[in-house]
């Protein structure tokens, strides 16, 4: 596997991906107000905040399933307020689900090279055929696919249907599947909800070695502090549709807004 | 006892007795078959790309072939008319997408259901405003399909296959072949079974959901214009001709709502076993079976492979 080529203008450091003042509402409901933050090139960077804050929403306007009301987004210095899911993962966000949302009655494979869809160029015609020139670049995505299987070490579920297999090596297929796609921007969304110490440690290898194997930034939101504090570079912290802190771990972890927002605040 | 023996026994000695007539049911049978293949393969095609069953299906074959005759009739040759009917699957495919399917996205499977009734009626209304509602009668000859018949003599007797048979069992055959494997092994076929799965993880890897239902209605239209030629060359081309997409529903329990090998498979078996039952066992009460063995056949098969003979096996966990 390649790491993502690097778009010119941006290199490590700088800003990939800004959010600014963005607000978003459901009706009557506001799901996310006025919050701006960005993403460096390169960095591992986790947004955190207790539930319902709007952590989900917040990804879900950067791959472009929601659009916001107000605010901007700027990825590789191309700015938007909406974008279509298919144009954001062909610019180069990939994504993974609360939930997994895997492909279930395709085998781990298939899961993993409709990652590649993106990548696939050859028209219908010779899709039909399944010769010459689909026949050649089928075999060779299949390679890379087959590395990131190796590299998730998944060998042994190759040919299993994702449906019937344990939750921890779904959330791990999933994971695989946008790693197919070669991102450039990775969100992942609780990565490690609902595993145990054992999985989450394994989960926790993979997603330090895709940022430094493959440069490739990553946005995580994640419910176990310990796992927070200790993959990311910065931490963003939203409360109820707000911005409530910014900065690296120390700083967040002593911040006096975010330990009121997680205890509570005393009446 | 006299009951048992004319259950078990006696028609297997007439199938013994007269081969030629036992090889000529057969080749019946599987042509019927095939034709419910057809209808079934386009049920599968919308299933397996947007978990949908599509009632509009019937219908569709009815307005490809009217819009074909009538082309026609209103003076177009022949080939062009066939053009110009892909033409207008490939307009409907998109209208469909547009009107129907993109306001829809995320609701619940059932809506959808009840929104292609509302383009079946759709259909029927506007194909009897534009065509009118008389039968007519299919272009056979103007579209270069044979006619008459080929005899063997075998077996000690005749059998005569229609050539318009023969010729609708190999277009069938290729048309499922080519779909079969454009699903298993190709990109736009693994999109299409990756938006059956789930809409959500499908975009995420950027997958257009337009794009693929666009693919899926349009590729249904064609089957269901080679559908509604073969039919409407046996029998005749009217809106009674809808109610074959009935036919379909036993083959899809049979086959699996989401195996185009199943459909195909599903298919022969109905048609043989219809045309079996039909001309050794009907007389025993009566004939009249055709109508209805079609769904006991099924029911049998449901009770031991509730998901098809070859539908996705998929177990959910508690």
């Amino acid at each position: 596997m390649r790491a993502p080529d690097m778009d010119a203008g941006v290199t490590a450091g700088d800003v990939l991906l800004a959010v600014e003042n963005v607000s978003l509402r459901f009706g009557g409901v506001k799901a996310i107000t006025d919050v701006s933050f960005d993403i460096r090139k390169g960095e591992i960077r986790a947004i955190i905040g207790p539930n319902g804050a709007g952590k989900t929403s917040m990804l879900n306007v950067i791959n472009g399933f929601y659009h916001p009301q107000d605010g901007r987004i700027t990825f590789k210095g191309r700015t938007r307020s909406k974008m279509r899911p298919y144009v954001a993962a062909s610019q180069g966000i990939a994504r993974t689900f609360q939930n997994v949302a895997l492909f279930k009655g395709m085998t781990t494979l298939d899961n993993i090279m409709a990652g590649r869809t993106l990548k696939m160029r050859r028209g219908f015609f010779w899709q039909m055929l399944r010769h010459g020139p689909a026949m050649a670049e089928e075999i060779e995505h299949r390679k890379v696919v087959e590395e990131i299987i190796d590299f998730l070490e998944i060998e042994a579920i190759r040919k299993v249907p994702v449906g019937r297999l344990p939750y921890g090596l779904q959330k791990r297929v999933e994971l695989g599947r946008a790693l197919a796609m070669e991102p450039e921007l990775l969100l992942l969304d609780e990565p490690m909800a609902g595993m145990n110490l054992e999985e989450k440690e394994d989960m926790c290898r993979f997603i330090l070695d895709v940022n430094s194997q493959f440069g490739t930034t990553i946005a995580l939101i994640e419910h176990d502090m310990g796992v927070v504090m200790d993959l990311s570079d910065r931490v963003v912290v939203l409360e109820y549709g707000r911005k409530i802190a910014d900065g690296v771990p120390d700083e967040v972890k002593s911040n006096q807004a975010v330990i009121d927002a997680y205890l509570g605040v005393p009446h | 006892m006299d009951i048992l023996y004319n259950i078990f026994i006696d028609p297997f000695v007439q199938m013994g007795s007269a081969p030629d007539l036992l090889v000529q049911t057969l080749w019946e049978g599987l042509v019927s078959g095939v034709l419910y293949a057809l209808i079934a393969l386009g049920f599968v095609l919308i299933f397996k790309a947007s978990g949908v069953f599509n009632f509009a299906q019937g219908i569709m074959v009815v307005f490809a072939a009217l819009t074909l005759v009538g082309l026609y009739e209103a003076g177009v040759p022949a080939i062009l008319a066939l053009i110009l009917t892909i033409g207008v699957m490939f307009v409907l495919a998109v209208g469909v997408e547009r009107i129907v399917l993109r306001p829809l996205v995320n609701q619940p499977d059932i809506i959808l259901f009840m929104a292609t009734f509302g383009l079946t009626y759709f259909l029927i209304g506007f194909g009897e405003l534009v065509f009118g509602g008389n039968p007519k009668v299919m272009i056979t000859d103007q579209l270069y399909l044979p006619r008459g018949s080929v005899e063997f003599e075998m077996l000690g007797g005749f059998v005569s296959l229609q050539k318009i048979d023969i010729t609708a069992a190999v277009i069938a055959s290729v048309m499922v072949a080519s779909l079969a494997v454009f699903f298993q092994k190709t990109r736009i076929g693994r999109a299409l079974r990756a938006v059956a799965d789930s809409h959500k993880a499908a975009l995420s890897v950027g997958i257009s959901l337009n794009q693929i239902w666009i693919i899926v209605w349009f590729t249904a239209g064609i089957v269901a214009l080679a559908t509604g030629i073969m039919w409407g060359a046996r029998s005749e081309v009217s809106f009674a001709l809808q109610i074959i997409a009935l036919k379909a529903l036993p083959v899809l329990i049979l086959g699996g709502f989401t195996s185009v090998p199943g459909a195909i498979v599903g298919g022969l078996i109905i048609g043989v076993g219809e045309k079996l039952g039909e001309f050794y066992w009907g007389p025993l009460v009566g004939s009249g079976i055709e109508s209805w063995l079609a769904y006991v056949i099924a029911l049998g098969f449901l009770l031991f492979r509730p998901q098809g003979l070859f539908g996705e096996k998929i177990i959910e966990r508690i």
